[in-house]
């Protein structure tokens, strides 16, 4: 999808604040939404990484670049519990206006309403996870990789509508692979409870001109990209 | 929504979650104990310093990461894959996750906020040496700069370049003194 969280190369934030000097969390609320997450999985509303990734990229865009981090954790945990029927959104305002919120602020989490057509409309039995997923998101490949090191790539052009790992950034872009990675878990597929559906990974470096066009740094950036977002440039 | 009205959200949240028994309180006091003191960046500057000394290990480390963090066992914090790119004469490399904020927990510990931040994801991938002077850091003009935009669950970390007078340290007080800021990238070691 095209939303705010894709912000590679997007202009005008400002200069970066370098002062960070904390190791670990600076407030509690931030270490109970760290925990409230990781119990998501045990709660059976958040199937995977991919899943929650997608949550959080959900989230009302305005909140996404307000809130902060944790802030965007605690949209996408409250996307998840709504989804999943553990909670009511207007049972969450209701408790925090019993601790002090006005009850009118903007709010970050935009739960799906079930439709039952909705493509992400979760099959439980078609996204438990396999065992080594614990450990890993590595698969074993279905095919041999199509691509080779050295090989010089185009990226998709167009946007899709669901979770993908193409920033828009490097779409439609010449890069050249620098890496064989295996097959892993494909997160278009997996957040959606479409199953895993094992692609190959690559890496791929761009030039800066390529990406930014001539004014452009001394520069290249390097992507891991899964093998449905690329095709060999010589057949376009 | 506020910083304070995002930590009464939070608590609502966590109370009905209590509540409903989907959250045990006291995870959240392990939760603090174990990024405050045990997950960081000095498991990141442990591999660092070993690779300074031992030209074995940082072949090992710069092709096989994954496998050098097992033996390590940090505590807490779990990487699918590392890969750890090496700063020369000719490359400085730098982190970011532009899609998200994906970090190398496993050995640099939770994230510094800038890291998370609109500003540093949106415009490292395509002004670092302005983003990098920011932190003080000047990359001088004919060195190139390697971004790595952690776009899928390969996690990167640097492995900076030593000042030449940390000759003859120990491997101790060599890590600690490896930056966090230097394994991500935005900062380069000086003589000190």
């Amino acid at each position: 999808m095209d939303g705010i969280h894709d912000l590679g190369g997007k202009e005008g934030f400002g200069a970066v604040d370098p002062n960070d000097p904390l190791q670990g969390f600076s407030q509690r609320w931030h270490a109970s939404v760290f925990t409230m997450v990781n119990s998501l999985a045990a709660a059976g509303v958040m199937h995977n990484a991919d899943h929650f990734r997608h949550a959080v990229e959900r989230i009302d865009p305005v909140s996404y670049l307000d809130d902060g981090y944790y802030g965007r954790w605690l949209g996408a945990a409250e996307n998840l519990l709504v989804e999943g029927g553990v909670l009511e959104q207007q049972q969450i305002t209701g408790r925090a206006v019993a601790y002090g919120a006005q009850g009118d602020e903007r709010v970050a989490a935009r739960p799906m309403q079930s439709t039952g057509s909705d493509q992400s409309g979760d099959d439980t039995d078609s996204v438990t996870p396999a065992p080594e997923s614990l450990l890993t998101a590595e698969r074993k490949p279905l095919a041999a990789a199509k691509f080779s090191i050295g090989d010089c790539l185009l990226t998709r052009m167009s946007s899709v509508p669901g979770h993908t790992r193409l920033p828009a950034y490097a779409r439609g872009r010449l890069g050249t692979v620098v890496a064989l990675h295996g097959a892993w878990v494909f997160p278009d597929t997996n957040a959606h409870g479409q199953g895993e559906q094992p692609q190959h990974l690559y890496t791929l470096c761009f030039d800066a001109q390529e990406l930014w066009g001539d004014a452009a740094d001394k520069l290249e950036v390097c992507l891991d990209l899964f093998e449905p977002y690329l095709h060999l440039a010589a057949e376009t | 929504m506020s910083q304070t009205t995002a930590a009464i959200r939070a608590q609502a949240l966590e109370s009905l979650l209590i509540e409903k028994g989907l959250l045990d309180a006291d995870l959240i006091d392990d939760v603090i104990v174990r990024y405050n003191e045990r997950v960081g960046p000095m498991n990141g500057a442990q591999l660092v310093a070993n690779a300074w000394l031992d030209e074995a290990f940082k072949q090992r480390l710069l092709t096989d990461a994954t496998s050098v963090v097992r033996e390590f066992e940090f505590s807490g914090g779990q990487v699918d894959k590392l890969v750890v790119v090496e700063n020369t004469p000719q490359i400085h490399n730098v982190v970011v996750c532009t899609l998200c904020s994906c970090y190398p927990w496993a050995v640099l510990g939770l994230p510094p906020k800038w890291y998370k931040d609109p500003a540093y994801r949106s415009r490292v991938v395509r002004e670092p040496r302005a983003v990098l002077a920011e932190f003080g850091t000047t990359i001088p003009a004919e060195k190139k700069i390697r971004v790595w935009d952690s776009s899928a669950e390969i996690r990167y970390m640097v492995l900076p370049q030593m000042p030449a007078a940390w000759q003859g340290r120990d491997v101790e007080s060599l890590a600690a003194t490896v930056s966090r800021d230097s394994m991500i990238g935005v900062t380069v070691l000086e003589d000190s």
